[in-house]
């Protein structure tokens, strides 16, 4: 294990939910609003950690372990992701299958927890968040088998270390696709517009924030720590392509935090200038996604 | 060798034993479970020893041309006994109760029998080093999982199954009656150590592709499966899902030693396969409403999966990639063994549900975790390693698959790359599409509250059938976390499929695995850590019970749930294509609907588009040479002697 | 300069692929005239060593045609025959794209196939050419409305304009006048036929032309 690599892991924990507020704050700014503080998320988290709770008579154990296993194979995942030129603390050939394979199962339990209560309107939501993320599997899963031929690197450290200035002048166009099909991945992981939106109050039409209608106190915590934490994993890949090491630990450091920022804002960006999809039509979007990084990996190949 | 003879020898004579004792349920419960699970643990002993490295073999003469009886535990051989006896044991643990419930109803002899004789007859057929036998063993395999699919053959559907199954079973089998004549073209007797070099392998390649593709459940062979699977009791199920489907992958690999180098377009060929078995398999799951049924179109998916892992492997071998026949190899050998258990546990937890509520409709179910609670824990495991989730042994074999198809990406090499690429989409694809369905079959048997009186009323089934569901669920999470040690046994298997030594390339998957398992660690303490503070959280703090937020509705109903046809509704119509569900609308009508009602059916694409056809057509040109006929003796007796008198009259001429 | 070719022909390919997976009739006329400009570029990108007055005029033909007054005759037909509404075609859009894909990699499979002489515009080129050409007949051949088939000419064309660009240059003029001349007949032809259906059916959808035919089954 690289202890060095903690860092990241502890930046993350700290940081995360900040990147919420920016996203809120972009897009109150957008709305001509003032918007909440930059710091919103984490009062949230604290006044949740100090509730109480109260559970439906349906549910079972594993209604309670749903949060607690998400929001622990998320964090594992943090531990794959590298920042800058420092590798990750966990480093093996193959990681980013761990990666996905986390994040899937971070997925199943929210699923299997909204599912316990027996709610239609959960039942609902766990029934899209399923689709979408299986049609999500293979851009991800994909777009970074881009790097793999690039880099000569099959785990997540040793790609994104690999990625040059050099790297995007030789395959450009490629790494761009490739980053493309990643943003689509980002946008639908973390339920973010044109997907879904965080922000609707209609349980009808939610897809993330309606699984976890029942939670609260703690488990509600847990949860949107949780989802804070995934924006910065997933937002972590793909800055770490668009934004190669090489300068020295400062300045890798000060541009990954900086293009974490940017794609915060950028998030609020396209959350406040395009509508939200039709459900219907979700499929095509990722299916485009696949597309693109189909056309990343020719590119590299030919 | 002595040890397997004993263990086959034991489980002929228990069953033997059983049917003569059929007049006493007990008794023959007794003899038949008792002599399964005495045969088959001299038997897991003995190809533990060969799978060591103890490679034995046994040569009798038999009085059949080009027949010998000849046996002989290799580590491929002894790998694939390991599920043989091992689920063998587990499932006549299971049955031992599980068929006590028929009592009233049928006699248990037969039953025992068919069971023991299958076991044997499997471990016969991966012992087996003589094509005669082999083809015997193989048909003995058929034949007593036929008689077992019929048990309950008073019902319209079992008895329409059976047939299915015995149709499918022989037309396979007349592609390896081909496929043995071919390879021993030229030599005296049919073993396998006599076959000549064969001229055309690729003719040999496809024969052995269909004969066992047929038996594995390749894609569009695979019709028999999800009616065959469903129909037979629980822990046969679980035998011919996990085990049984398993000889046709063992047939090609053992074919695929005798037919040399193989060219790339085999490789191709297996990918292909691996991802059409692997979405369709799912994408079939997703549709149906049967629980069993669902198991049974998993198994073709994870034979896909299987494929796409000897496909790579055979590519690696093509390209002369040691990491990746390593890599693909040992993902589809493990993914044999990890199947075995995981979709063994899952037909008996399915057995289990159906034990207690007597209906296999998920949509019927619900609630079952409050009074099934370790049937709904194993099972949920055993969902979690199908759906290839992490920390669980399914995930393990996938990784080293996936791995190797990343391998193959990163060689640049167009040959290897096209079907590298897509067996990871297809992959990928196949992975978020099991947790579709696991999350549905799980969700909607389980959770919430129960939708009928029949789901009310249910309770944990006996001690004897929840044993084998712990087993395999422990079973599960070990192999998942000592998968480095785990892939270490492979080697030998490994060496008799590729010319070269695995050894380094293993102890290359090996490192990765076993960084693979700090991360379990990692989340196993990070998931304590997080229950302990939620638990810390929540102490002295009110802690309140309440109904299910409804959006203020006031009176919620169990049937309000969302069932499981809803919950994969959107993704059964996004492939509506391919899998072409049939509705059936009544839609409410007027001011005060008194009736309505909705009924979805997703009959196999195969089934009717390929298959049914096919039949109909030869059944129709059958019909035209009814005439011959007539009922009467005579003319038989005629038509023999004209058919002898030709062909003398050929052979003179 | 290969990745600026490079990424203006990937730029192709995806419009492309939004052609195939577009809904809406306004943005299927914006992305064709998007492909003229980014032909237009090509045209200077790949001469970029020797930029003549004939590449210049080529290149500002180019655009001036596909990007200018293509779309603005594909407009005038759209109002006068005043149709809004889209119509769902044979092939689903999520399927069309999905098609799309292997399609691509049917045409990157020919071009590392066809013995073609070498081209100083990299090895992406014919490829794409090919590329575009399939999508254009799978837009002929899968839409309903005559205006889509109309566009699926369109990108046809642009996929023989590029092939000609890249592999073709001495006789470029010849074979782009040829093209073109083409190409008019075709918009002409299919805006005399789209106008005049409406007028007598009062929609422009090609599978009810079937009605006309004499075969009564």
């Amino acid at each position: 294990m690289n202890i060095a690599g903690l860092v990241h892991v502890v930046g993350a924990l700290i940081f995360a939910p900040f990147l919420l507020g920016l996203i809120n704050r972009t897009k109150a700014i957008f709305a001509g609003r003032t918007g909440p503080p930059l710091f919103q998320a984490y009062f949230d988290l604290l006044k949740l950690l100090r509730k109480g709770a109260v559970y439906s008579r349906t549910t079972t154990w594993v209604f309670r372990a749903g949060p607690v296993v998400s929001l622990a194979a998320i964090v594992t995942s943090l531990f794959l992701v590298p920042f800058g030129a420092q590798p990750a603390p966990l480093e093996f050939e193959g990681d980013l299958i761990l990666f996905a394979g986390l994040l899937a199962l971070a997925r199943f339990f929210t699923v299997i927890a909204a599912l316990d209560t027996g709610s239609s309107f959960e039942g609902m939501g766990a029934s899209r968040e399923v689709q979408f993320s299986a049609l999500a599997e293979p851009p991800l899963l994909l777009g970074l088998a881009t790097l793999a031929p690039l880099t000569g690197s099959l785990s997540l450290s040793g790609m994104l270390a690999g990625i040059s200035g050099g790297t995007w002048l030789r395959a450009g166009p490629a790494l761009a696709l490739a980053c493309a099909a990643l943003l689509v991945v980002f946008l639908t992981e973390n339920a973010r517009i044109p997907v879904d939106d965080p922000n609707t109050h209609l349980e009808l039409t939610m897809i993330h924030e309606v699984m976890v209608l029942d939670h609260g106190g703690p488990d509600l915590a847990f949860i949107f720590y949780g989802a804070a934490l995934k924006l910065w994993v997933l937002g972590a890949v793909l800055i770490g392509i668009l934004a190669p090491p090489q300068t020295g630990l400062f300045w890798d450091a000060t541009l990954r935090l900086s293009g974490m920022a940017a794609l915060a804002v950028l998030t609020g960006i396209i959350e406040s200038t395009t509508a939200r999809l039709r459900l219907v039509h979700v499929p095509q979007f990722l299916a485009g996604a696949g597309v693109l990084s189909v056309l990343a990996l020719l590119l590299v190949l030919r | 060798m002595i040890l397997f003879l004993a263990a086959a020898a034991i489980l002929c004579a228990g069953g033997l034993s059983a049917l003569v004792a059929s007049r006493s349920a007990r008794v023959a419960s007794c003899l038949g479970a008792g002599s399964a699970i005495v045969g088959c643990v001299l038997g897991f002993i003995a190809a533990a020893r060969a799978l060591a490295g103890h490679t034995e073999f046994l040569r009798l003469a038999w009085d059949v041309p080009y027949g010998s009886f000849n046996l002989g535990l290799d580590p491929l051989s002894a790998f694939f006994l390991l599920p043989v006896f091992g689920l063998g044991a587990l499932g006549a643990v299971y049955g031992s109760r599980y068929l006590l419930a028929f009592r009233e109803k049928k006699s248990l002899g037969p039953p025992w029998f068919f069971y023991n004789l299958l076991v044997a007859a499997m471990a016969l057929v991966v012992a087996a080093r003589n094509g005669v036998l082999f083809l015997v063993a193989w048909e003995a395999m058929s034949l007593a999982s036929f008689f077992l699919v019929t048990f309950e053959n008073e019902r319209e559907d079992v008895r329409e199954a059976g047939w299915t199954y015995l149709v499918a079973a022989h037309l396979g089998n007349a592609f390896l009656l081909a496929l043995f004549l071919l390879l021993g073209n030229g030599a005296d007797s049919l073993d396998f150590d006599q076959f000549p070099h064969p001229a055309k392998s690729g003719v040999l390649f496809l024969l052995a592709l269909v004969g066992f593709g047929t038996k594995a459940g390749f894609m569009p062979l695979h019709v028999w499966l999800p009616e065959a699977h469903p129909a037979a009791p629980s822990h046969v199920s679980a035998l011919m899902s996990g085990v049984m489907i398993k000889t046709g992958i063992y047939g090609l690999l053992r074919t695929l030693t005798f037919l040399g180098d193989p060219p790339p377009w085999w490789g191709w060929t297996l990918i292909a396969i691996g991802i059409t078995s692997g979405v369709l398999g799912v994408l079939f799951a997703l549709a149906q409403h049967d629980l069993k049924r669902l198991l049974a179109y998993h198994s073709v998916e994870n034979i896909g999966i299987i494929a796409l892992g000897l496909g790579i492997g055979l590519l690696g071998l093509s390209y002369g990639s040691p990491a990746l026949v390593v890599l693909g190899f040992a993902g589809g050998l493990l993914h044999v063994i990890n199947h075995a258990m995981f979709k063994g546990l899952l037909f008996l937890g399915a057995g289990a549900v159906v034990h207690a509520t007597g209906t296999r409709e998920i949509d019927r179910l619900g609630g079952l975790l409050k009074k099934m609670p370790l049937t709904g824990f194993t099972f949920l495991v055993g969902a979690a390693a199908i759906a290839g989730l992490p920390p669980l042994n399914g995930f393990v074999s996938e990784f080293l698959i996936f791995l190797g198809a990343y391998r193959g990406v990163a060689a640049k090499g167009a040959g290897l790359i096209v079907p590298a690429a897509a067996a990871i989409s297809g992959l990928a694809l196949i992975g978020g599409l099991a947790v579709a369905c696991f999350t549905k079959a799980f969700g909607v048997v389980f959770l919430g509250e129960p939708r009928t009186e029949d789901a009310a009323r249910a309770k944990e089934p006996g001690l004897a059938m929840r044993i084998p569901m712990a087993l395999l669920a422990a079973g599960c999470f070990g192999i998942g976390i000592l998968s480095p040690w785990a892939i270490s046994f492979l080697g030998g298997v490994i060496g008799i499929l590729a010319p070269f030594d695995p050894g380094v390339a293993l102890s290359n998957a090996s490192r990765s695995l076993s960084s693979f398992t700090t991360g379990a660690a990692v989340l196993a303490v990070l998931i304590g850590l997080f229950a302990a503070l939620r638990r810390a959280l929540l102490a002295g703090r009110s802690v309140e019970a309440a109904v299910t937020w409804d959006c203020g509705y006031a009176r919620p109903a169990a049937s309000m749930q969302y069932t499981a046809s809803s919950f994969a509704q959107p993704l059964t119509d996004l492939f509506g294509l391919l899998l072409r569900t049939a509705r059936h609308v009544a839609p409410p009508s007027g001011l005060f609907p008194s009736h309505a009602s909705l009924a979805t059916e997703t009959p196999d694409l195969c089934r009717e588009q390929v298959f049914q056809p096919v039949f109909r057509s030869v059944d129709w040109g059958l019909s035209k040479v009814r005439w011959l006929q007539t009922g009467h003796v005579h003319l038989y007796v005629l038509y023999i002697a004209l058919t002898l008198v030709v062909l003398l009259a050929w052979e003179i001429a | 300069m290969n990745m600026w070719i490079d990424s203006v022909l990937v730029f192709l390919v995806l419009t492309n692929f939004l052609l195939l997976g577009s809904r809406r009739l306004a943005a299927r006329i914006r992305l064709s005239a998007a492909q003229g400009v980014l032909l237009g570029v090509l045209t200077i990108l790949v001469h970029a060593d020797n930029i003549g007055l004939r590449t210049l005029l080529l290149a500002i033909g180019t655009m001036t045609v596909k990007a200018g007054i293509f779309p603005w005759l594909v407009r005038r037909a759209l109002r006068e025959t005043d149709v809004r509404r889209s119509v769902e075609p044979f092939l689903s859009y999520t399927l069309s794209v999905l098609t799309g894909t292997l399609l691509l990699g049917l045409s990157i499979w020919m071009s590392s196939r066809l013995p073609l002489p070498g081209s100083q515009a990299g090895s992406l080129v014919v490829p794409v050419a090919f590329f575009s050409i399939f999508a254009g007949l799978l837009l002929v051949v899968s839409r309903k409305t005559a205006l889509m088939q109309v566009l699926g000419y369109l990108v046809l064309e642009n996929g023989i304009y590029t092939f000609g660009i890249a592999l073709a240059y001495e006789q470029q003029l010849l074979v782009e006048l040829g093209v073109l001349l083409d190409l008019l007949v075709a918009v002409f032809v299919m805006g005399i036929i789209i106008f005049h259906i409406s007028r007598e059916f009062d929609h422009i959808e090609v599978d009810r032309l079937s009605t006309l035919t004499d075969y009564h089954p």
